[in-house]
């Protein structure tokens, strides 16, 4: 039977576009919210800063460890 | 060299890209260690220069190097920990213009490999910051009382002890310092990879015949340039994040029981 169509690398891949939808949806989150406050209260922006960073660098570690786990996990799997 | 043939593209980019051949005989200097080194000279004379002979006046180089320390000591240090946070403003300023420099080594023209691209160097700098909070949490409290501030959140029921205890210290002993690492780490790696993919990519598509693929080679090199500007704002980012949480560990751990 011949191919009509064949792919070929890492299916590691498609597990970090996986991985990142989670994080994605979670950074958008944090900064509507921050976005919000400062809209409904500017005086805040100042204060809540310190904040929208440590909620982003939390979520945002998420997709990095995606990102290196893909990496990690690649070798064993990509001969084949 | 404009234009490499087709055939001896490092293609697709992989993670050999990150280990290029050492400079001297050995694999004891690479450009890893070598720009570390040119990276902490840099901070030492520049701070060295711009504090000769401090005037009240300040001349354009002390202004540079009082506002960044400035920046660190209010945004940081005094925001984040407090009042009792300026002793550790030096350190954490130290810390933000290091791992700054060292993640701009990453869109150098010339250079264009992040020091923070392999995981030893952040590695090391999360350690250091594990160490110091813990260090100052234990010297403030001592180790009992640290422990407890640490492990146990205020107004838990005690049925729930079993079960809060042990994800507390794997939150607070073992994440922390994991994920401060691999956060640097996989933020500067990630940025060489889309650089590479973008450039060399752009290389593939102009060598093919196809007239309509070789304009998007070109358009794929002009997003480079593009990534590159966001990889100059990651760097910034990525610094005073890494200052921001180590300062916000160091709170954790000296601030009084609720």
């Amino acid at each position: 039977m011949t191919a009509l169509a064949e792919i070929s690398g890492s299916m590691s891949s498609v597990g970090y576009g996986l991985a990142a939808i989670g994080p994605g949806i979670g950074v958008g989150l944090v900064f509507a919210a921050y976005i919000q406050s400062t809209a409904r209260q500017p005086e805040s922006a100042g204060l809540t800063r310190t904040y929208l960073f440590l909620g982003f660098v939390i979520i945002e570690a998420l997709a990095l460890l995606g990102i290196a786990f893909g990496f990690v996990f690649t070798t064993a799997s990509t001969t084949g | 060299m404009l234009f490499l043939a087709e055939d001896n593209l490092p293609w697709p980019p992989s993670v050999e890209d990150f280990f290029p051949p050492s400079i001297a005989d050995g694999p004891w200097l690479t450009k890893f260690t070598l720009f570390a080194w040119i990276a902490t000279a840099l901070l030492i004379i520049f701070f060295l220069v711009a504090y000769r002979s401090p005037k009240l006046v300040p001349t354009k180089l002390q202004w540079l190097a009082e506002s960044m320390y400035g920046f660190v000591r209010t945004q940081i240090a005094r925001d984040v920990i407090g009042h009792e946070g300026l002793r550790f403003a030096p350190y954490l300023t130290s810390l933000f213009l290091f791992i700054l420099v060292n993640n701009l080594w990453g869109v150098f023209p010339g250079v264009q490999m992040s020091v923070n691209a392999h995981i030893a160097f952040p590695a090391m700098l999360a350690i250091l910051t594990y160490l110091l909070f813990n260090y100052v949490g234990i010297r403030k409290h001592g180790v009992g009382k640290y422990l407890k501030t640490q492990l146990i959140p205020p107004g838990a029921p005690v049925w729930l002890f079993p079960l809060l205890i042990p994800l507390e210290a794997l939150q607070v002993f073992i994440l922390r310092p994991f994920t401060l690492a691999v956060r640097l780490f996989a933020n500067m790696f990630a940025g060489h990879v889309i650089l590479l993919v973008f450039t060399l990519g752009g290389f593939l598509l102009f060598a093919s015949d196809n007239f309509f693929l070789k304009t998007f080679g070109v358009a794929s090199w002009a997003f480079a340039i593009v990534m590159t500007f966001f990889e100059i704002i990651v760097a910034l980012l990525q610094a005073y994040v890494f200052a921001l949480l180590t300062a916000v560990y160091i709170e954790g751990a000296i601030a009084e029981e609720h």
